[in-house]
Parts: structure tokens; C-alpha cells; sequence
């Protein structure tokens, strides 16, 4: 496996990479929205449900 | 009309369950595809290594056809039969949808400039996922517009469904714009002929993107069925195990 | 049937003269119109063969931006002084009082646009044999920029920043109907037919008759629940 040659992308590397790199940034990115609002909400709902609870 | 399925505490459950599952498949469907795309499929004829943008592109471009039309039928259901499962999941459906429209124009870009040596060029396919993805931030900015959560999911709706009825409309109108425009050198950004090798990686690519898509749309739609229904108990339940 | 018909005929006739006498309603959006079509000789220089080339194009934005303007004076003041909502309720069908509106609407905004059109085609050295089919593709598209313009009214009532949100919703929805208006002027100057581009756009009227009330209809009942 000749990985210079494979990199290269017969000269068209960077656009080929590039694209690839791009589709990685938006699957990522969309991952982590849910995960860090699932934090939050979790956060933002415990706090909901102790003030609750001291008002009854 | 409130089956047990349509119930937001059963779906949350069933979706934590399914969530483990659709990521694994979506990892194993990646990385197959992702194989075969870079390091089994050949050279084109033509295009040399730069074709493999396509395994990205294509894929790209049917989800974001693909999601549209969920969120369009999920507002229909959500229109007709009230069914708030429903109103959520079109709701989350459109920053993935967005997110595959811009991928599809970015890569589409990158195609593009080996070939043509432009960055952009007003083809049919990129001109069409311009205006879709238009219409992904329309719809997006309407309902974040609009403070009352069940107004703006009805009102999301509503623009869907008028979007997807365009959406033919407005391909043919793109079409038929690009070849009477089209200056002869520049050619359709097309599959290159397509060779038995390269399909398998573009079938693969395109349902490991499809379980993405199911991964984090029920991701998405935990936290918001969390918010939604934070008023009753079983979500007090869910959240501190011992009240 | 004849109750129904005389509510359409009142409504028509109050809009129409609501709106004439508020005439500033009627002219604001058709100096626009004139004003941004004399903007692009302005960026681009006098050079009649340029202008030529780009008139039909932007001749026929101008009209998109110009009715884009006007589309919240459609239901904007009725939802304000509660007559919407009578409306509404009314035992007359919904639809047909959105058709109603936008007629009148159509009237007022886009007929202009049409009937000034001659006068800015002259500006933008448009050839004569182009002005008829410049006029009449305007007079095919308006409408149906007036209809698929009240849906997104109807979706934005009285939400804050509706304006340009509006537009966001509706320019996407408004290219095919700009993509065949300004191809049948082009076509005409390259001396092609455009039967088809006329065909084209009939049926975009009458897709837009059929269902752009109804789904405005629809549209105004979630607004206004």
C-alpha cells in the first residue's frame, strides 16, 4: 500500500481530503448538539424539579 | 388519539434502546463504505482519485431530499391526527437536513474545482440544493420565530408541505434553466460511469448516513420529549430515581 | 351560494377602498419597483447592450422584491383591528375570503407592477418586440407571487422580524415562476419560441389558485389559534 501515492489522490489531495474532512466536521458537530443539550436539559430539569419540590 | 406507541414516555423509552443500536450500525455501515470508497473502488477513467468526492456528494444530496420529505410527511401527521411525536420529530428533522444540504454544496464545490477550475458553478444539481437549502433556513427560522411550541410546529408544517410540493416544481424549473444557460465546456457534475465496484461504496455510504440520520434524530428528540413533558412524573422519575 | 358571493363582493370592495385611501399602501411598493430597476444602470453603467441583457432578469427581481414588500399589508391590519378573526369565524368558507383579499391585493400591488413595466423595459433598452411578452409574463406571474405570498403572510402573522422573514420563506418558493417569467422575455430577444414558458406559467396559476388559498386558509387558522 503505497500511502504518499494514496494521499496524493493523483494530485488531487486537498479536494478529495478536504470533502471527506468536511462530511466528518458535520457528522461530528451533529452528535454533539444532542449531547451537550442532553446535559443541559438534565441539568436545567433537575434544578426545575428541586425548586418543586421546596414549593409544595 | 393517544396510542400507547404515539405516548411521549413510551417512545422515550423505546428510543433509548433503539439509539445504541442505530449508532452501531451506522459505525459498521461507515466504515465498510468508507473502505471500499478510498481504498477498494478504482480510479475513474476520467475523473482520476478526485471522483471519490462522489461517495461523499451523492449520498449527501439523497439525504437531504430524503429528510425533507420525513419532515414534510411527519408534519402532515402532525397536522391531521395531532400527534405531538410526530410535531417533534419534523422539528429535529431540519438542522440535519440543513447540515446534509450544506455538506452537498460544499463538496459538490469541491468536485467542482478540479474539474471545471471553479469554485462554483450554477449546475442543476447545486443550484437546486441552493434553494433547498434555503428552504431548510426558512423553515428553521419560522419555527424559532414563533414562541408558542404547538403554533410553531403546526406553522412549520404547513410551509413543509408547500415545500415539498415545490420541490419538484422547482428541480424541473432548475433543469430545464441550466441546459438553455449552460455553457458548452461545462459539463454536468455526473457520476462517472459507474462502475459495479463503485456502487456497493455508494450504497453503503448512503444507509450509513440514513442511520446516522435515525441516531440523531432520536437523540434529538429525547432531549426534547425530556422538556416537553417535564410536568409529569415520569420524567421526575427519570431524572432523580429516588423522589 | 348568492350570500357567499355578496361577502366577496363587500370584501372586495372594502379592501380596494380601504387601501385607496391609504394610496401611500399602493405607491410605496411601485417606486421601489422603478427605483431598484434604475439602480442597475447605475452600478453597471449606461452601456445599452448590457442593460439590454440583464433586463429581463432584473426587471422581473424588482417585481419579486416589490410584492415581497407589500405582502404584510395583506393580512396585517385585518389581524390587528380583530376583523381576521371575524373572518375567520364567519360561516363563509375561509378560502374563499383569502382568495378574495388577495385579489384585491393583486389589484393594488401587482397590476401596477404590470402596467408600469412598458415604461422600465424603455429604461433598460429592452427591444419593443420584447415588451408585449415582458408585460404578459408579469401579468401571469404576479398573481401567483400575490397567492404563494399569502401563505408565507399568513404563516408569519404578527410574529416580530416578520418582514424579512417573509421574504426568507417565499423567495425560494418564487424562482420557478422567476426562472420561466424572465426566460420567455429572453427567449423572445433570442428569437425562440416560448410557448412553453407561457404554458409554464398558466400552470403555475392555476396550481396556485387551486391550492394557495386553502393551504393560506390553513395557515391563518394556526396563526390565529
Amino acid at each position: 500500500m503505497n500511502w504518499s501515492e494514496f494521499f496524493s489522490m493523483g494530485g488531487y489531495g486537498f479536494y478529495v481530503w478536504t470533502a471527506y474532512a468536511f462530511a466528518a466536521l458535520i457528522l461530528i458537530f451533529n452528535l454533539y448538539l444532542p449531547l451537550r443539550r442532553r446535559k443541559s436539559v438534565h441539568r436545567l430539569l433537575r434544578e426545575f424539579f428541586r425548586i418543586k419540590g421546596q414549593t409544595r | 388519539m393517544q396510542h400507547k406507541y404515539a405516548s411521549p414516555k413510551f417512545f422515550y423509552t423505546l428510543a433509548g434502546q433503539l439509539t445504541p443500536w442505530a449508532a452501531t450500525i451506522t459505525t459498521l455501515l461507515l466504515v465498510t463504505g468508507l473502505y471500499l470508497a478510498l481504498f477498494i473502488a478504482p480510479a475513474d477513467y476520467q475523473q482520476g482519485e478526485s471522483y471519490r468526492i462522489m461517495f461523499i456528494h451523492v449520498p449527501a444530496a439523497w439525504m437531504s431530499m430524503f429528510i425533507y420529505m420525513m419532515m414534510a410527511g411527519a408534519g402532515a401527521v402532525a397536522l391531521v391526527w395531532n400527534v405531538k411525536l410526530a410535531e417533534i420529530f419534523a422539528s429535529n428533522c431540519a438542522p440535519i437536513g440543513a447540515s446534509f444540504t450544506l455538506l452537498t454544496l460544499a463538496t459538490g464545490s469541491l468536485w467542482g474545482k478540479p474539474m471545471w477550475g471553479t469554485w462554483w458553478a450554477w449546475d442543476a444539481r447545486l443550484t437546486s440544493e441552493l434553494i433547498l437549502f434555503f428552504l431548510y433556513i426558512g423553515y428553521m427560522a419560522l419555527q424559532a420565530s414563533i414562541d408558542d411550541p404547538r403554533r410553531a410546529a403546526r406553522a412549520a408544517a404547513i410551509l413543509a408541505l408547500v415545500g415539498v410540493v415545490n420541490i419538484p416544481v422547482i428541480h424541473f424549473s432548475v433543469e430545464w434553466w441550466n441546459t438553455l444557460h449552460q455553457p458548452a465546456s461545462v459539463s454536468k457534475i455526473g457520476a462517472p460511469s459507474i462502475h459495479p465496484s463503485m456502487l456497493a461504496p455508494l450504497l453503503l455510504m448512503s444507509l450509513a448516513f440514513t442511520f446516522y440520520f435515525f441516531t440523531v434524530a432520536l437523540m434529538r428528540m429525547r432531549n426534547e420529549i425530556l422538556e416537553r413533558e417535564r410536568h409529569t412524573t415520569w420524567v421526575a422519575r427519570v431524572l432523580d430515581p429516588e423522589s | 351560494m348568492p350570500k357567499l358571493l355578496k361577502a366577496v363582493g363587500c370584501l372586495l370592495h372594502r379592501d380596494l377602498t380601504v387601501a385607496l385611501r391609504r394610496s401611500t399602501d399602493i405607491l410605496t411598493p411601485l417606486i421601489f419597483f422603478v427605483i431598484v430597476v434604475s439602480l442597475f444602470p447605475l452600478g453597471l453603467g449606461p452601456e445599452p447592450s448590457v442593460l439590454k441583457t440583464i433586463a429581463p432578469g432584473v426587471i422581473w427581481v424588482a417585481a419579486l422584491l416589490a410584492t415581497m414588500l407589500s405582502l404584510n399589508r395583506l393580512f396585517a391590519n385585518d389581524h390587528a383591528d380583530g376583523t381576521l378573526e371575524q373572518m375567520a369565524l364567519s360561516p363563509h368558507p375561509l378560502t374563499v375570503l383569502v382568495l378574495t383579499k388577495v385579489t384585491a391585493h393583486w389589484m393594488l400591488t401587482g397590476l401596477p407592477l404590470v402596467l408600469i413595466s412598458p415604461l422600465l423595459a424603455i429604461q433598460m433598452f429592452l427591444p419593443e418586440s420584447a415588451i408585449g411578452t415582458l408585460t404578459l409574463s408579469l401579468l401571469l406571474g404576479t398573481p401567483v407571487l400575490s397567492l404563494l405570498g399569502a401563505v408565507g403572510a399568513a404563516l408569519t402573522l404578527g410574529l416580530r422580524g416578520s418582514g424579512v422573514l417573509l421574504s426568507l420563506l417565499v423567495l425560494p418558493l418564487y424562482t420557478p415562476v422567476l426562472i420561466f417569467g424572465a426566460g420567455a422575455v429572453a427567449g423572445v430577444i433570442a428569437d425562440i419560441d416560448v410557448e412553453a414558458h407561457f404554458s409554464l406559467l398558466g400552470a403555475f396559476l392555476a396550481l396556485a389558485l387551486a391550492f394557495a388559498p386553502w393551504a393560506a386558509a390553513a395557515a391563518l387558522r394556526v396563526s390565529l389559534d
